[in-house]
């Protein structure tokens, strides 16, 4: 596994373990088709599914993490969303898209910007 | 959710629209969204800003930035905006005190660096919103001059935008520019350089007492571009109110480097004869510009060369000639200038340009000489009163070491004249005699009898048009105010009718 894979790899690990701790249960992970890939799929206490694209960075030169999403990344998730949920027979679920940026600094110190509903 | 408001100005020709910058930032991904019809111009008014905050030491929000730039239906250009949108992000952040509404403007582009750069319009904007009752501008620096020709609104030069939030924090105002001295001795083209010429200078005098079109005619190098470049100075110094609308306009064309600010000398706008129409009336795709025909309100508006001139290009004068003002209309909408000049044209007389005298040394064929003056279009020539003949100096005017009369004394003389026909049309529509309407010329306005009679005996000898008749009246009451008579005699009219000749070549 190259750095930026696990840089990408340690970022998702600490949103899960985020999530977790805010009552969510992870569903999947790194779920991959064609079109492209969700990093985390999870599931509030009050049922709804929640898509969680994350990105991590090491430091702020190249900008604000969630800078990186442009808004045609955002459609794409929302495309990969529905798929999910079709092959996953939750057809019907309600469902939102959230956004995690992670900075690791120096240290394994982790920042997190957690955005609720970005789409 | 933080939302903050501030207010500028955009110009809509020399009309000042409010305009309200809003500005709201809520969760969701970073970016940055601009509404209210920006051009290209605005729309990269984001990466100015942003590069501007940062290097001044602010922050960025990294959240979803809404700007709006209401009233929502109208187009917007420039980049004066980029000072505004910036200080009210900040106040939608907090970081700064919010904006009392309706107290103060802001103008102003900002550079990556976080200086204020100057922007054109500031002066009609400044002066919208002083209408609208605002008290205070902030102000780029180099265009705080021309935002204190306006009394009774406060000003602040700002050279960056660190000045401009150290005086919303701390009420620190920044350093204004020294005060600028009002030109009180304007420099200018004065007319005792002309070697002689008396019936050049005589016409000069009594065009410019009427307002009178004028088109000289001569062989080249005879000092046609040297009169008419010196018309300005004999014309009576700009009002407080035409100051302030010449200045305006040159403040949006951008040319008011060329033109002393607040200068009492009226504008003298000389285009080449091969500019286009919109150059010559104003025009542009994203923001309307005036062209050479507002560049010259209440001043002179000269064409070298005119029946070079493309035909469309001379002919887009006659809706200014005739009501004082252009209308422009593009995609981005209607835009009205102002547009009151006196029209000076030069033309050769013959496309050889030799004919003078007894035209030996012209080789030009009688239907060329005809076929060339033929290019000012009849209607164009309609509206010029005056036809100069401008012959080369004699002999003895070359040799005479004695300067002509000075343009303070010519000036003199018609601030006076122009004083007696203002009394005389006190109650009328009209402020010149170029504009006495034609039905009031043979009631109230006639000439004395025995005047009256001379032009009646040249119209029985077709020396003499409808349309002459009126124009040689109008001219012949300029003569008039000049000679100090209260109506013209036969002599002022004869003298009128002289300068209409020149006349038989055109018509």
């Amino acid at each position: 596994m190259g750095t930026k894979q696990l840089i990408g790899a340690l970022g998702e690990d600490f949103v899960a373990k985020y999530l977790v701790a805010r009552n969510y249960e992870i569903l999947d992970r790194n779920w991959r088709i064609r079109e492209g890939e969700l990093d985390l799929v999870a599931i509030s206490e009050h049922g709804i599914v929640v898509f969680v694209e994350v990105k991590t960075r090491t430091n702020s030169t190249f900008g604000h993490p969630l800078e990186a999403i442009t808004r045609d990344k955002a459609y794409r998730l929302q495309r990969l969303a529905l798929a999910w949920l079709t092959v996953h027979h939750r057809w019907g679920f309600e469902y939102r898209i959230d956004a995690a940026g992670v900075l690791i600094s120096k240290g394994e110190k982790f920042e997190i910007d957690y955005r609720i509903a970005v789409l | 959710m933080s939302l903050a408001l501030t207010s500028t100005v955009s110009l809509t020709g020399l009309i000042g629209n409010l305009i309200d910058v809003e500005v709201d930032i809520s969760d969701g991904l970073p970016g940055y969204i601009l509404l209210g019809l920006p051009d290209a111009a605005l729309n990269e008014s984001k990466d100015r800003v942003r590069a501007a905050l940062v290097n001044s030491g602010e922050v960025w929000p990294n959240k979803k930035v809404t700007v709006s730039l209401s009233p929502a239906w109208l187009p917007k250009s420039g980049s004066a905006f980029d000072l505004p949108i910036a200080l009210t992000l900040l106040m939608a952040q907090g970081l700064i005190p919010k904006d009392e509404p309706g107290t103060c403007i802001y103008l102003g582009e900002l550079a990556l660096d976080g200086q204020v750069r100057s922007v054109r319009g500031v002066l009609p904007a400044v002066l919208a919103a002083k209408k609208l009752g605002f008290s205070k501008a902030l102000v780029p620096f180099k265009n705080y001059a021309e935002a204190k020709c306006v009394s009774g609104i406060e000003i602040i030069a700002i050279n960056s935008l660190t000045d401009a939030l150290r005086y919303l924090r701390l009420g620190e105002v920044p350093d204004s520019p020294d005060q600028f001295i009002s030109n009180e001795t304007d420099s200018y083209l004065d007319l005792c350089d002309v070697a002689g010429q008396i019936g050049a200078r005589k016409a000069l005098e009594v065009a410019a007492i009427g307002g009178h079109h004028l088109l000289f005619i001569g062989p080249p190098g005879t000092g046609k571009t040297m009169l008419a470049e010196r018309i300005p100075s004999i014309l009576p110094p700009l009002s407080e109110d035409s100051i302030l609308e010449v200045t305006a306009i040159h403040s949006i064309a951008g040319t008011l480097l060329d033109r002393e600010l607040l200068s009492k000398l009226p504008p003298f706008v000389s285009p080449h004869h091969t500019t286009t129409a919109p150059a010559m009336i104003g025009g542009g795709a994203h923001a309307i510009r005036p062209g050479a025909t507002s560049l010259a309100h209440q001043g002179v508006l000269f064409i070298d060369e005119a029946p070079e001139c493309a035909r469309g290009v001379l002919d887009s004068l006659r809706q200014p000639l005739e009501s004082g003002n252009v209308t422009i209309s593009r995609a981005v909408g209607s835009v009205t200038y102002p547009a009151r000049f006196m029209l000076v044209l030069a033309a050769n007389p013959c496309p050889c340009g030799r004919f003078s005298g007894r035209g030996r040394s012209c080789t030009c064929t009688q239907v060329a000489i005809r076929r060339y003056l033929q290019r000012l279009s009849g209607p164009l020539l309609d509206r010029i009163d005056i036809r100069v003949f401008v012959d080369s100096p004699s002999r003895i005017e070359m040799a005479s070491d004695e300067l002509g009369e000075s343009s303070a004394v010519v000036r003199e003389r018609v601030i006076a004249a122009r004083a007696v026909s203002n009394d005389r049309f006190a109650d009328c529509l009209w402020k010149l005699n170029s504009q006495i309407p034609p039905s009031e010329l043979r009631k109230r306005f006639r000439a004395e009898k025995l005047g009256m009679n001379f032009l009646h005996t040249e119209l029985d000898n077709e020396r003499l048009s409808a349309r002459g008749f009126h124009k040689v009246l109008r001219i012949a009451w300029s003569i008039a105010d000049s000679n100090g008579h209260s109506t013209p005699d036969r002599e002022d009219v004869e003298s009128a009718f002289r300068l209409r000749e020149g006349m038989e070549m055109l018509a």
